[in-house]
């Protein structure tokens, strides 16, 4: 089933062909306005400076890659990268562990206070990053989490732990309440129903939370760069540091801002069956 | 669903409540301190009751950066919406040309903020990007560090770019879950594309489009990296926006207090925001049952 409205034999819809072109045009136009500011840093990230800045051409005259070997070899350029990858893996792991048992409770129980408390969870995930930016840095400072990985990651579950139990409960709410109750019956404890028969009926739905946990704390930076001075720098952080006093190094720069892309393609490509239904926060 | 009643369910929620009690709790906390407290440095703070308050609220600052926010905000739901159900509408419909656009559609949304700025700032400059070279080759003004006009339109644009594809995504999948028989009684009633656009696709999107519009509404209300990235707020204050402005006065000038009372007044106006979407769209998923 992977029609819209576009049916076979259909006399009353306009003619298939010209649907199909249309769809044709509609769609490459808008992946060409996708694609353009994307391939124009590719093609900078492939030039050298003076060529940036003296020529102007639709693809690298003299194709280089000095640019990348920069950041390859430079620690501080590509210990950036491990911080962020760093961050962000931690962050998956603990909203996932903290967010399952949760979304559970709330696609299976009522109990005193659960419409408040789930809203008030969604409100954090609502809540402005620059609200909390500097009471963050404060407390992080006085608990001795600040510029460590841990500390980032949790303040990035801020809006990624309320994010997954939504997501969570959406999927679990799919599931008859039957499988629960048959698998009581069969004499399953609670812990070997969720992780034996349970999590495997929703492993999809873990796999679009985790998508999205990695989405959120790898796109953000606001937080990540408050918190953060020289051991635990983020990458898109690190990028600023290419204003030097020669100017702006713009091919690093680009360089830095492909490679950036790179890990949320390679995500993307995993999860590519599930993303259509992943956005819909399982709830279609 | 059935739920049943069980307190129990209390040692479940435990460990989220406890998690986001420690990195938001006592954050707010920490705000709702200062909002009510002047300092003249040295960490030495006086009462100062409810004047930081009534200073934001009363302060033309606030009050331009807020509309600016409801114009950004307004300008990106009126945009975004209508062109991402427009694009899912035209998703390919077989083979492998499905996942090829998921795929490059899902690109723009994982890019780090900044460097969606980052791209921005570079694609729209005049000497070196291909729009701002283009626009000038055209004989079109467009400098985005000193038209506001301009700075606007880059601005939105990007949001377009870098958004709209969640909004298409999400609407494709409430089309998905429309089944083949509903087109074919369409067919049958002789019903045009319109008819079937808005009785059949509208109302099974419903749900999907409210979680797009939520998303899209709150993710603008905040943005902050951006548009800092490209225009730094500028030419001016003319893309200065509430998160913008917040960070410019509680870390640029360090005036504890006034910024503590905007971000709570900022938040409580998000809150009410979420509770209404909240409000509509549970009140949805019980008609839909």
């Amino acid at each position: 089933m992977n029609t819209t409205v576009t049916l076979p034999h259909s006399p009353t819809l306009a003619p298939k062909r010209s649907r199909l072109t249309r769809q044709g045009i509609v769609m490459t136009v808008y992946l060409i306005f996708l694609m353009l500011p994307i391939y124009w840093l590719l093609n900078m990230s492939l030039k050298t400076n003076e060529e940036i800045l003296s020529t102007f051409s639709l693809w690298p005259q003299n194709f280089t890659l000095a640019n990348y070997k920069t950041i390859f070899t430079d620690p501080s350029w590509y210990g950036g990268y491990i911080n962020s990858i760093t961050y962000v893996v931690m962050n998956t792991v603990i909203s996932i562990t903290v967010a399952l048992p949760a979304a559970y409770a709330f696609s299976r129980y009522r109990f005193l206070g659960d419409t408040h408390l789930f809203f008030w969870l969604l409100t954090n995930r609502m809540a402005p990053p620059a609200v909390f930016a500097l009471p963050f840095f404060q407390l992080y400072s006085s608990v001795g989490l600040f510029d460590t990985h841990i500390g980032v990651a949790l303040a990035h579950c801020l809006f990624n732990v309320p994010l997954a139990v939504w997501i969570l409960e959406g999927f679990m709410s799919s599931v008859p309440k039957e499988i629960d109750e048959t698998a009581y019956i069969d004499g399953y404890s609670f812990g070997r129903f969720f992780t034996r028969i349970f999590m495997p009926l929703i492993a999809s739905g873990i796999g679009v939370t985790a998508f999205f946990c990695f989405m959120f704390s790898w796109v953000e930076l606001l937080l990540a760069r408050t918190l953060t001075s020289v051991a635990a720098k983020p990458i898109a952080a690190t990028m600023t540091r290419t204003v030097s006093a020669s100017g702006m190094d713009w091919g690093v720069l680009a360089a830095a801002g492909i490679l950036t892309i790179i890990p949320g393609a390679l995500v993307i490509w995993f999860v590519r069956n599930y993303i259509a239904k992943g956005f819909a926060l399982g709830r279609v | 669903m059935n739920k049943t009643w069980n307190n129990k369910a209390w040692w479940m929620v435990l460990p989220v409540v406890l998690l986001v009690a420690f990195s938001a709790v006592i954050p707010l906390m920490t705000v709702v301190n200062y909002s009510v407290q002047d300092t003249f440095g040295n960490n030495q703070f006086f009462w100062a009751g409810l004047q930081w308050f009534e200073e934001i609220v009363n302060s033309e600052r606030f009050h331009d950066a807020l509309a600016r926010q409801f114009l950004f905000s307004g300008l990106i739901l009126f945009i975004e919406i209508p062109l991402g159900i427009f694009i899912a509408m035209n998703m390919p419909t077989k083979g492998l040309a499905i996942s090829v656009c998921l795929v490059l559609m899902s690109l723009p949304l994982l890019i780090p903020w900044n460097v969606v700025g980052t791209i921005w700032q570079i694609f729209g400059r005049v000497d070196i990007g291909l729009l701002g070279a283009t626009a000038a080759k055209l004989g079109i003004d467009y400098n985005y560090t000193r038209d506001i006009g301009d700075a606007w339109f880059t601005v939105v644009i990007m949001d377009v770019w870098h958004w709209t594809s969640l909004v298409a995504l999400l609407c494709y999948a409430g089309l998905q879950s429309i089944p083949q028989a509903y087109y074919q009684a369409a067919r049958i009633d002789g019903a045009s594309q319109w008819a079937i656009f808005r009785y059949i696709q509208l109302p099974k999107m419903r749900g999907v489009l409210l979680i797009a519009v939520l998303l899209r509404f709150m993710d603008s209300f905040m943005i902050y990296t951006e548009p800092f990235v490209v225009t730094g707020g500028g030419p001016g204050n003319a893309t200065t926006f509430l998160s913008i402005d917040l960070v410019k006065m509680a870390i640029g000038q360090f005036d504890l207090g006034p910024a503590a009372a905007f971000s709570l007044v900022y938040f409580l106006i998000i809150l009410l925001l979420s509770w209404v979407f909240y409000t509509v769209m549970t009140n949805l998923d019980k008609q839909g049952q």
